[in-house]
């Protein structure tokens, strides 16, 4: 797992951000174990505490749960990964939408260009 | 109980005011920048912490006792500048500090002066000034301390070295202890920090958890303190 930080946007988020990329690309595998916080902190070079907190968001965006004295592991509800990865293509497609709404392509023509691309492939 | 509390504490050298009454409280793990410009007091309050200065007026406590004895023993203080003979050798450093500090882990030092590969009977002036820092650093580091006060780690060491010095703070500091870092080398490492002081002028100017003021003042706290502190 490789981690960049952007230090204008607050650390916990982007690793949230990026665990949850983890976790919908299958990086990190349904029902895997996560090393503890102090090894995640470590390997992304953060604070534990920083690491403490978005592992904290992600358990309350239920993509990972605690199981007592057993660590913290990644969920197996494939439907809820879905979800986010839904969302996030979304995100992505609107923004690429926008880019190109800026350049003058409307979404009808962004999508015929979108087509003709694949199609020289 | 706080770790570390400040009561409206001034220092004058002569009618100079260096500290102007600091307020400020420190809890337990966590890691915080002192951020503050040259010469704006960062070493007076730290070497106040350190029982190395007397107040002007007002206390300094640690675990709601004023600073002394007991203090140094949990309190792990990396100078701005060595105090080390540099006449010694590594093997001498580490038995000196075996002798001098009973949470000090020789074991622990050892090991991470054998990863950056340093013969330890070489004498700290044969060495370049990055691995007296390294070797500085891992003292203080290898102790297990309740409060390690680092000022100016990163100060005059290259960004490769600056790196292992963060990595050897963050892997290093014992479990619910705190950690002041002073610096003003603030992208560096304001990753790592949990909370920042902001210092100016011999006063403290703003407390916070770094996330939340990246937050509000929507930025990295290195640019925040660009702006609040424009030449």
């Amino acid at each position: 797992m490789n981690f960049e930080f952007d230090n204008n946007i607050p650390i916990y988020i982007q690793i949230v951000e990026q665990l949850k990329k983890f976790i919908i690309s299958g990086t990190l595998v349904p029902g895997e174990r996560l090393p503890s916080v102090r090894d995640l902190a470590l390997q992304t070079k953060v604070n534990p505490n920083t690491m403490q907190k978005a592992l904290a968001e992600l358990e309350e965006l239920k993509l990972i749960h605690t199981e007592r004295t057993n660590g913290k592991f990644v969920t197996t509800n494939k439907k809820l990964i879905d979800k986010y990865k839904k969302e996030y293509a979304k995100e992505l497609s609107n923004a690429y939408f926008s880019n190109m709404e800026s350049m003058g392509f409307n979404k009808n023509e962004t999508i015929e260009y979108l087509k003709n691309l694949g199609g020289e492939n | 109980m706080e770790l570390l509390e400040c009561k409206k504490l001034n220092k004058s050298f002569g009618n100079k005011k260096i500290l102007k009454n600091i307020n400020l409280k420190i809890s337990k793990g966590k890691v915080i920048g002192l951020l503050g410009k040259n010469g704006t007091g960062k070493s007076t309050l730290i070497k106040l912490i350190n029982d190395l200065l007397t107040p002007t007026s007002g206390k300094v406590l640690i675990k709601g006792k004023e600073v002394g004895i007991d203090s140094k023993k949990i309190i792990s203080y990396l100078p701005e500048r060595t105090y080390l003979d540099k006449s010694m050798t590594v093997d001498k450093v580490i038995e000196f500090f075996e002798v001098f500090y009973d949470d000090f882990d020789s074991k622990k030092a050892r090991k991470l002066l054998k990863d950056l590969d340093l013969d330890t009977t070489q004498k700290l002036s044969k060495m370049s000034k990055g691995m007296q820092e390294k070797v500085q650093l891992v003292l203080v580091m290898s102790r297990k301390a309740e409060l390690y006060i680092l000022d100016e780690p990163l100060g005059g060491v290259d960004p490769a070295t600056r790196d292992y010095i963060l990595e050897t703070i963050l892997n290093n500091f014992a479990e619910n202890a705190s950690v002041i870092i002073s610096t003003h080398l603030i992208s560096d490492v304001e990753r790592i920090l949990d909370e920042v002081i902001f210092i100016d002028k011999g006063e403290i100017v703003l407390q916070s958890n770094s996330d939340e003021l990246r937050t509000k003042e929507n930025g990295s706290i290195d640019e925040i303190f660009r702006r609040m502190f424009k030449c």
